[in-house]
C-alpha cells in the first residue's frame, strides 16, 4: 500500500538529522516484563556506526526479546531508542522500516511461490497497478547488486533458490526499502560453511559501505571472525560489551554462562564391538518423487558414534527419519542387531531397542501443548508400566517424570507445566532424557543442541558420550560441523543424498567442508 | 501476536472469559430488544423465568440440554484429534433410525430398562455408520472431514426421508413417521428428579436419556484424559508429526475417533426418539447437531464445559419459546437472532477480547 518513495524520503529524514559521529542505534534503560518473566533489565546498548555489532547470550537470555523491541514487535515497559542521537518510538515494524531498520530473520519470511523480484517488492509496491513499482525494483535491485556484490536473478522463483541466496534476498528486501541498520538472526543455522563465508563477505562490505550491522548468534567462532565489537547478556541483563580483537572465546563463554565452560568434549577411545545397526542400499523418495537418500549403505557397531556430516537437505534428515520408521524407504535394507527393520513403524521399532532423539523437538519430539509428564512417555505410552490395559496411571507417569526431571536438572522442575514454557535446552533435556533412560541398543540423534544454551550442549553431549561408552551404538546428525567432529568416532559425508566419503573423527574441517559442498571425496 | 501465547490462569480461561463473553452476548440482545420496543429487562426476566421458573420449564429445559450435550461430544471428541465434524446433525438422524428399529422390534416382548441397551448400541452403531465413510475418505483418501461430513448429512437427511416415506410409514397414515412404540421401547419420564427439588414436570420430556447423558459425559472424560487411546487421539490432534515419531498409526486413529464421535451423535436421538415422542419423526434433530458445535466450542472442549454450554443453549431453547409467546413483538426469529448472538461471542469470537484479558492480566500479575 504505501508507495516506496514516501518510504524512502522518511529513512532520509531520519538519516539527515543525525550527524555522522552519533552512534547508530542507542538504547537507554531499555525495561520489559512478560508477567513474572523479567525478560530485558535496564538494558544500554550503543552501537556504533559503520560497525558490525555481536550480541550473543544463551537462549532465554532476552536477545530475541530486545531485537523485537528494536523492530516494534513490543513495546518496552521504559526505556528509550535513539537512532543517530535522534529518539524514535516504533511502535510497529513498519515505524522500525521507516527509521531505516530492516530485520533478517532466523526463518525467512519469504513468499516461496514468488520471484526474487516480486519477493523484494512485497509491501512497497507502490501503488495499486504493478507496472511502476516492477520497473522501479528491478531498477533498484540492480544498484543494490552492483554496489555490494550481491548477484541475484531477479525473475528466479525462490523456492528453487539455495538458502544462502534465499537469504540474500531477504536482505536485499531490507536494502530496498532503505535500511541502514540491518538485524541478523542466526544468519548461519541453515548455510553450509562456503555460504557462510560468503554471508560474512557480504556482510563486510555492507559495513564498509556504512551500514551498521548486529548480528545475534550464539556461535562463538562467528562472534570472533566477524564482528568489530560484542555484547553479551545473560538473563534479561547485558553483563558486557567488549571490543572483539580484545576478548577470547573462552571469556565470552564465561560471561554468557555466568561460570566456566568446558569447550572441547572429553571422550576416550572407542571400543566397537557388533553391528547393532545396518543399512544396505537405501533409498528413500520424498512425496514428490524425487530422491533424498541414494543407494546408502554403512554400519554402526556397538561403542561408537558415527556423524553424519551435510549441509541441511542433503538427505540426512530422510535417512534419520527413514531408520526411525517414521518415512518408508523406496528400497533397500535395515537391520537392527540382526533383525529386518525396513518398513517396521516406530513402535515396532522401539521395542528392538530403537531410540530417537528427533531433528525437531517442536513439531516431532514433543508435542509443546502437553504437560511435561505427558511428553515423558511420548511413543513409549503404550509400555504396561505406565498403565495396564487402556487406562493411563498417571501417578506412576508423573513420579517417573519426576526422577527424570532430578536426573536431568530439567528446570523448573514441575512435571505439570506446560513444556512450551521451558526453555530450548530444558526441552530438549526431556526429550534426551526420554529416549536414554529407556537404555536402547542403538540411539539416534539428531541436531541434538539446536536452539539449546551452552550449559546444556555440554550436558546433553556427555550423555550422547555415556550412551557410547555403555556400549550403546549411537548414529549422529547434525549441521553443526564442529559437534559432528568433536563427539563422533567416525565421519560419513553426505551430499546430495548419497554418502560421498568417510573419514575418521579428527578429520579437518576443511576436508569435510570440501565434502560436503560436493567438491571433494 | 505477543499476547496469543501467554498462558493464562485456569480460571480465567475458563471462567472469566466465556462470562464476559456471554454478557456481551446479552447485551448486544437486548440492544436488539430496546430497539423493537420492549423492555431487555423486563425480556430477560421471562426468559429465564420461562426456562427455569417452573418444574415444568426446568423439565423443558433439560431436555434440549440432553441433545446438545450429546452431539457437544460428538464434536469435541473429533476435535480433540483434530478432527472437525460438521456431520453431527446427520449422523444422530440415522441414530434415530437405529434406536428406532430396536424399540420397533423389542417393545412387544421386553420391559424399557431390557430395550435400552439395545437401543443406545442401536443408535450408537447407526451414528457411528454414518460417521465412517467420511473417516475412512479421510485416513485413507485425504478427502477432507469438514467436506465430506457436511455432505453425508444431505445424504441421511435423503436417506431417512426415503425410508420413512416408504418403508417406515403406518399403512394408510399421511404422517411419515413410524407407529407409537409401546411403553417397553420408550424411555421413561424423570419425574422423580424434577420432584426431588419440590416441582412438577407436567408436560415436559425430560427423560432418562439426560442420566445416559451424563454418563457419556464422564466417559468421554475417561476417554481423553485417562486413557493410551485418548493420548493418542490428543497427541494427533495437536501435532500430527509428533503422532507419527511416536508411532501412533493415524489411519486408525481417525477411524475409531470418528466411531466414537458418530456413536455419541447418534445417541442423541434416545432423547427425542424415545424420550419425548415414541416414535421416529422425520427431521427430529432439528439443528441439535449444529448446535453441538457451538456448544463443544464454548465449553472448550471439555465434558464439564460442555455440559454448562448445553445447559445455556437449554435454557435459550426453552427460555426464548416461552419469551416468543409472552411477548408477540420478540418472535421465533428473534430468539434464533439472539441465540446467533450468542454463539458469535462464545463461540467464534472466543479470542476477540483475549489479548486486552492478557494485557490487564499483565499488569495486575506483573505489579505484584
Amino acid at each position: 500500500m504505501r508507495p516506496f518513495f514516501r518510504n524512502k524520503g522518511r529513512k532520509g529524514e531520519a538519516l539527515g538529522l543525525g550527524s555522522a559521529s552519533e552512534p547508530a542505534i542507542e538504547l537507554v534503560g531499555i525495561d520489559k516484563k512478560f508477567g513474572a518473566v523479567h525478560a530485558n533489565k535496564n538494558i544500554n546498548l550503543t552501537v556504533a556506526k559503520g560497525t558490525i555489532h555481536g550480541i550473543i547470550g544463551e537462549n532465554g537470555a532476552g536477545k530475541s526479546t530486545l531485537m523485537s523491541i528494536l523492530y516494534g514487535f513490543y513495546q518496552a515497559d521504559q526505556g528509550e531508542i535513539r537512532i543517530s542521537g535522534r529518539p524514535v518510538a516504533i511502535r510497529d515494524s513498519q515505524a522500525a522500516i521507516a527509521a531505516g531498520i530492516g530485520m533478517v530473520h532466523q526463518h525467512f519470511m519469504l513468499v516461496e511461490d514468488f520471484t526474487v523480484l516480486e519477493n523484494v517488492m512485497l509491501g512497497a509496491e507502490g501503488g495499486q497497478l504493478l507496472a511502476k513499482g516492477t520497473s522501479h525494483a528491478r531498477k533498484e535491485l540492480k544498484r543494490l547488486e552492483s554496489d555490494y556484490g550481491m548477484e541475484v536473478d531477479p525473475d528466479a522463483v525462490v523456492e528453487e533458490l539455495p538458502v544462502g541466496t534465499q537469504q540474500r534476498v531477504e536482505i536485499l528486501k531490507a536494502l530496498y526499502r532503505g535500511a541502514e541498520i540491518l538485524i541478523l538472526d542466526e544468519p548461519t543455522g541453515v548455510l553450509t560453511p562456503p555460504e557462510a563465508d560468503h554471508l560474512f563477505k557480504v556482510l563486510r562490505v555492507l559495513r564498509d559501505q556504512g551500514k551498521t550491522i548486529i548480528l545475534i548468534t550464539h556461535k562463538l567462532r562467528e562472534i570472533m571472525a566477524i564482528t568489530d565489537t560484542v555484547s553479551v547478556m545473560r538473563r534479561g541483563e547485558m553483563v558486557a560489551t567488549r571490543t572483539t580483537s580484545e576478548t577470547t572465546v573462552e571469556e565470552l563463554a564465561e560471561l554468557m554462562v555466568g561460570r566456566r565452560v568446558l569447550l572441547r568434549v572429553e571422550k576416550g577411545d572407542a571400543a566397537p564391538g557388533n553391528v547393532l545397526l545396518s543399512v544396505r542400499n537405501l533409498t528413500v523418495k520424498d512425496s514428490r518423487g524425487v530422491v533424498m537418500v541414494d543407494n546408502v549403505s554403512f554400519d554402526v557397531r556397538a561403542g561408537e558414534i558415527v556423524g553424519i556430516a551435510g549441509v541441511a537437505g542433503n538427505g540426512q534428515s530422510e535417512l534419520l527419519e527413514a531408520i526411525a520408521g517414521i518415512r518408508k524407504p523406496t528400497s533397500g535394507e535395515i537391520w537392527i542387531d540382526g533383525k529386518p527393520a525396513a518398513g517396521i513403524d516406530p513402535r515396532g521399532l522401539r521395542e528392538l531397542g530403537l531410540a530417537h532423539i528427533p531433528e525437531d523437538r517442536h513439531h516431532m519430539g514433543l508435542v509443546l501443548k502437553f504437560e511435561e509428564y505427558e511428553n515423558a512417555i511420548l511413543g513409549y505410552h503404550r509400555d504396561p508400566r505406565y498403565g495396564r490395559g487402556y487406562l493411563l496411571d498417571l501417578d506412576a507417569i508423573r513420579e517417573e517424570a519426576e526422577e527424570k526431571i532430578a536426573k536431568y536438572d530439567i528446570r523448573p522442575p514441575n512435571p505439570r507445566l506446560r513444556t512450551a514454557n521451558f526453555s530450548g535446552g530444558n526441552q530438549q533435556k526431556i526429550v534426551v532424557a526420554r529416549e536414554i533412560e529407556r537404555d536402547p541398543k542403538l540411539l539416534l540423534v539428531g541436531q541434538p543442541t539446536r536452539g539449546v544454551d551452552i550449559g546444556a550442549i555440554e550436558f546433553i553431549h556427555k550423555r550422547i558420550i555415556d550412551m557410547r561408552d555403555a556400549g550403546k551404538a549411537v548414529l549422529l546428525v547434525s549441521v553443526e560441523l564442529d559437534e559432528v567432529r568433536s563427539l563422533s568416532d567416525r565421519i560419513l559425508v553426505m551430499f546430495a543424498g548419497k554418502i560421498v566419503g568417510e573419514k575418521s573423527g579428527d578429520a579437518s574441517e576443511q576436508m569435510l567442508g570440501l565434502m560436503m559442498a560436493g567438491i571433494a571425496a | 501476536m505477543s499476547t496469543a501465547s501467554v498462558q493464562l490462569p485456569r480460571w480465567i480461561n475458563y471462567g472469566a472469559i466465556p462470562l464476559i463473553n456471554l454478557v456481551l452476548a446479552f447485551v448486544c440482545s437486548g440492544l436488539v430488544v430496546w430497539a423493537i420496543g420492549e423492555s431487555p429487562w423486563e425480556a430477560l426476566q421471562l426468559l429465564v423465568a420461562g426456562a427455569l421458573g417452573r418444574g415444568e420449564g426446568i423439565g423443558f429445559t433439560l431436555f434440549y440440554t440432553t441433545s446438545f450435550i450429546f452431539t457437544g461430544l460428538s464434536v469435541a471428541v473429533a476435535i480433540h484429534a483434530g478432527l472437525f465434524n460438521i456431520g453431527s446433525e446427520g449422523q444422530a438422524y440415522l441414530g434415530g433410525l437405529g434406536a428406532a428399529l430396536v424399540a420397533l422390534s423389542l417393545d412387544r416382548y421386553v420391559p424399557w430398562y431390557v430395550t435400552m441397551p439395545f437401543a443406545i448400541i442401536g443408535a450408537a452403531l447407526f451414528g457411528a455408520a454414518c460417521a465412517a465413510v467420511p473417516a475412512w475418505l479421510q485416513a485413507k483418501r485425504g478427502s477432507h472431514i469438514v467436506i465430506t461430513t457436511i455432505m453425508f448429512n444431505f445424504i441421511t437427511s435423503s436417506l431417512m426421508n426415503y425410508v420413512l416415506v416408504h418403508l417406515l410409514i403406518v399403512p394408510g397414515k399421511m404422517a411419515p413417521e413410524t407407529r407409537t412404540f409401546l411403553p417397553g421401547g420408550q424411555l421413561p419420564k424423570l419425574d422423580w428428579l424434577i420432584a426431588m427439588f419440590g416441582g412438577k414436570l407436567g408436560a415436559a420430556p425430560l427423560n432418562v436419556s439426560f442420566l445416559i447423558a451424563l454418563v457419556m459425559c464422564f466417559l468421554v472424560w475417561v476417554l481423553i484424559w485417562r486413557t493410551k487411546l485418548g493420548y493418542e487421539m490428543r497427541t494427533l490432534g495437536i501435532s500430527p508429526s509428533a503422532a507419527a515419531y511416536a508411532g501412533i498409526p493415524y489411519a486408525k486413529i481417525v477411524m475409531i475417533t470418528m466411531l466414537i464421535s458418530g456413536g455419541l451423535a447418534g445417541m442423541m436421538a434416545l432423547n427425542p426418539v424415545m424420550g419425548a415422542s415414541g416414535r421416529l419423526q422425520i427431521e427430529f434433530v432439528g439443528g441439535a447437531g449444529f448446535v453441538g458445535i457451538a456448544v463443544s466450542l464454548m465449553g472448550r472442549n471439555h465434558p464439564a464445559g460442555i455440559v454448562l454450554s448445553a445447559l445455556l443453549f437449554g435454557i435459550l431453547y426453552q427460555g426464548g419459546a416461552e419469551l416468543s409467546f409472552d411477548m408477540p413483538s420478540i418472535t421465533r426469529d428473534m430468539i434464533v437472532v439472539i441465540q446467533g448472538l450468542v454463539i458469535l461471542f462464545a463461540g467464534a469470537l472466543e479470542y476477540m477480547l483475549r489479548p486486552a484479558i492478557v494485557r490487564l492480566y499483565q499488569q495486575v500479575a506483573g505489579g505484584r
